[in-house]
């Protein structure tokens, strides 16, 4: 195999993990955009969505079963959250809202160890094994499943937005709350909905990675971070910046592991780390963000 | 009648600083006493929630009263902690010289953290930090030939010279609190100085802070260091009372268990960090009993009940209590003024008809714990 075919090789394979690191960061875009939080308890709600579609496919549900009525479970669960947690302590201080997510964080770590135990479980592959071969470079049908899931979630989310009446109201809370609840939309249904939808949009996420790293509590620790990374890196009001960002964060830590000796396997969590001090000091707000004017 | 009830309250006055005096008196008797009644077990858990009190009035300072969010201060446990164990392990070291250099090396690693939370506000100095803690346990896991891998380091524990006839665990217990103490008593006079004062400052309106001419990117990156270097310290005691470190006791569970505790505890309190510390040490081992995560459920969902119902945590809890019970008590006292609002020292008046008394003395005991921003006379 030649150096280039190589190269390839390890781009489409971070083309692969890049995409779960993209939905993943969707989904912390979407709540940042909705409510200027960042929910550190992301990956662990998508965890939870992750044991709930293993649940349903123990209980012999086909796993394309199983799939939409994970994503119906997890958004109603998000709705929940923010309606029963996050609600409460709205327009507190940043510090209160990111110790409440960490709560959050913990409680539903432990509380997915309580009920499934902390042994690592076996979650089936969706997608056929194998893969096409394209000059030289193969390309998994797993990989390929995860870009296209990734993809038409993206899509769904942009005609959502774009193209009807609820997208315009969310779009509009998103902007400016105030106008938006004087012009008579109920700004707390509609968070309650972004939530909801940041919730799906991770449950995907949970369940694509699952396979691959095998179920168990801590699945979305690591993955949490290169999301972080993704949504940075994009910036952290852009939902387009949070799928372009995945896609070079995954291609950017898996390049760093094979060609540079220093990172190796092991250290490959130290790339996001890189990326995320180095985007905010040169660029805080990311390559697709607005910088916030502030007037102290 | 006036004179009365001036003479009481005079006497009441006095009776007061008898009073915290006595109390003082008490607790350094139990401090000191308690390592003689209890079994080694029980004693090596007190030295735990001392080391704890030390990382969480580091954080205390960084959190509460900078203002700063830090996910990441198992990081700067970690460093103490290690530079302890290589030191010993490598250098052959004496204990005591291992703790300047751990809290000198953690200012260091804090003020050179400082630098990027300048630029970082709230949210992405807490992602910063969060991904710090992450990476270091790896990073440890990869300096083999110095840290020992995975495997980690045993080093011997300080021990008890022949003279003081103590065992082991005791005098693990008396160093670690000495060493608690003097660290507590710095961070505590570092709050009334200057620093102590800019940080309130920052924290509460940066612009107003900088133009009454504090220089908000020296106090933000000390911080900083301060708090690592309390954390580092911290670090340092854990590696002298356990005689072990690895990695894995060092992953950002440990971070974000620590800023549990220092918000369950109360933020910018002075005492939330111990009991913060006793929280951190105790909760998850009543809990464990249960099942391996009932630690986390009760930690987080205490997390976030704090943050609902009692913002300023334990101590503010307790603060609040006290203030509550003072608002009632004018309105208790009767007509002809001979049940006076505070129990007298003879305790004439806990006679058990008067409903006072429990609420007076639950006021007694909390008036020094929910004590954040006052400033009384020394």
């Amino acid at each position: 195999m030649s150096a280039v075919t190589e190269l390839l090789q390890q781009t489409v394979e971070g083309v692969g993990a890049g995409a779960v690191y993209a939905s993943l960061a969707l989904a912390l875009v979407l709540i940042h955009r909705f409510t200027g939080i960042v929910n550190f308890a992301q990956g662990e709600l998508a965890m939870l969505s992750t044991y709930v579609a293993w649940q349903l496919m123990a209980s012999g549900m086909p796993f394309w079963l199983a799939l939409p009525v994970t994503l119906a479970v997890s958004f109603v669960g998000g709705m929940l959250v923010e309606r029963v947690v996050i609600r409460p302590v709205e327009g507190a201080p940043e510090l209160t809202l990111v110790i409440v997510t960490v709560g959050l964080f913990i409680f539903v770590n432990a509380a997915a160890g309580l009920i499934w135990s902390f042994t690592v479980k076996d979650f089936p592959q969706p997608f056929p094994d194998g893969g096409i071969d394209l000059a030289g470079v193969s390309v998994g049908w797993s990989t390929l499943g995860i870009i296209g899931v990734v993809a038409a979630v993206m899509g769904l989310l942009y005609l959502l937005f774009q193209h009807t009446s609820v997208g315009l109201v969310m779009r509009a809370v998103a902007a400016n709350p105030t106008s938006a609840r004087l012009s008579g939309i109920r700004v707390g249904r509609v968070l309650m909905l972004g939530w909801g939808l940041a919730a799906t949009v991770g449950a995907v996420s949970g369940v694509l990675v699952a396979p691959l790293l095998f179920l168990e509590p801590n699945m979305m620790g690591g993955v949490l971070i290169y999301a972080f990374a993704a949504a940075t890196l994009g910036g952290f009001d852009s939902p387009v910046g949070a799928v372009v960002g995945g896609l070079l964060v995954g291609i950017a830590e898996t390049l760093a592991g094979a060609y540079v000796d220093v990172v190796g396997a092991d250290l490959k969590i130290g790339v996001p780390l890189v990326i995320i001090l180095v985007v905010l000091l040169v660029r805080p707000q990311g390559l697709f963000g607005r910088a916030a004017v502030e007037r102290a | 009648m006036s004179t009365i009830t001036g003479i009481l309250r005079a006497d009441g006055a006095r009776a007061g600083r008898t009073r915290a005096a006595l109390i003082a008196l008490a607790a350094t008797v139990a401090v000191v006493g308690a390592p003689f009644y209890f079994a080694p077990f029980q004693v090596f858990q007190l030295t735990m929630v001392l080391v704890y009190a030390v990382a969480l009035a580091g954080l205390n300072l960084l959190v509460g009263h900078g203002g700063q969010i830090s996910l990441g201060h198992g990081a700067f446990f970690a460093a103490g902690a290690y530079t302890a164990a290589v030191m010993l392990d490598r250098f052959d070291t004496g204990h005591l010289a291992t703790l300047p250099v751990a809290a000198a090396g953690c200012f260091l690693l804090g003020l050179g953290f400082g630098v990027p939370a300048l630029r970082l506000r709230g949210l992405y100095l807490a992602l910063v930090t969060l991904s710090f803690a992450v990476f270091l346990p790896l990073l440890l896991k990869r300096l083999e030939p110095w840290t020992g891998g995975s495997m980690g380091l045993t080093v011997d524990k300080p021990q008890p010279p022949a003279w003081s006839g103590l065992a082991e665990d005791q005098w693990l217990y008396f160093l670690v609190l000495a060493v608690t103490a003097f660290a507590l008593l710095v961070a505590r006079n570092l709050l009334r100085s200057r620093v102590g004062r800019a940080l309130l400052a920052v924290r509460d309106h940066e612009s107003a802070a900088e133009v009454m001419g504090v220089r908000l990117s020296l106090h933000k990156t000390l911080a900083f260091a301060w708090s690592g270097m309390f954390a580092g310290v911290a670090g340092c005691l854990y590696t002298w009372v356990i005689g072990f470190v690895s990695p894995d006791s060092f992953s950002f569970v440990l971070s974000i268990t620590l800023l549990a505790g220092l918000v369950v505890g109360g933020l910018a309190s002075l005492y939330g960090p111990l009991l913060g510390a006793a929280f951190v040490m105790y909760v998850p081992n009543v809990a464990q009993d249960l099942s391996e995560a009932a630690p986390g459920v009760v930690f987080g969902l205490l997390i976030i009940a704090v943050m609902y119902v009692a913002p300023a945590g334990l101590a503010g809890l307790a603060g609040r209590i006290g203030s509550a019970a003072a608002r009632r008590l004018p309105r208790t006292r009767t007509p002809d003024g001979t049940h006076t609002a505070r129990p007298t020292p003879s305790g004439t008046s806990a006679t058990s008809a008067d409903p006072t008394p429990p609420e007076a003395e639950v006021q007694a005991q909390a008036e020094p714990v929910g004590a954040p921003p006052r400033t009384e006379e020394e």
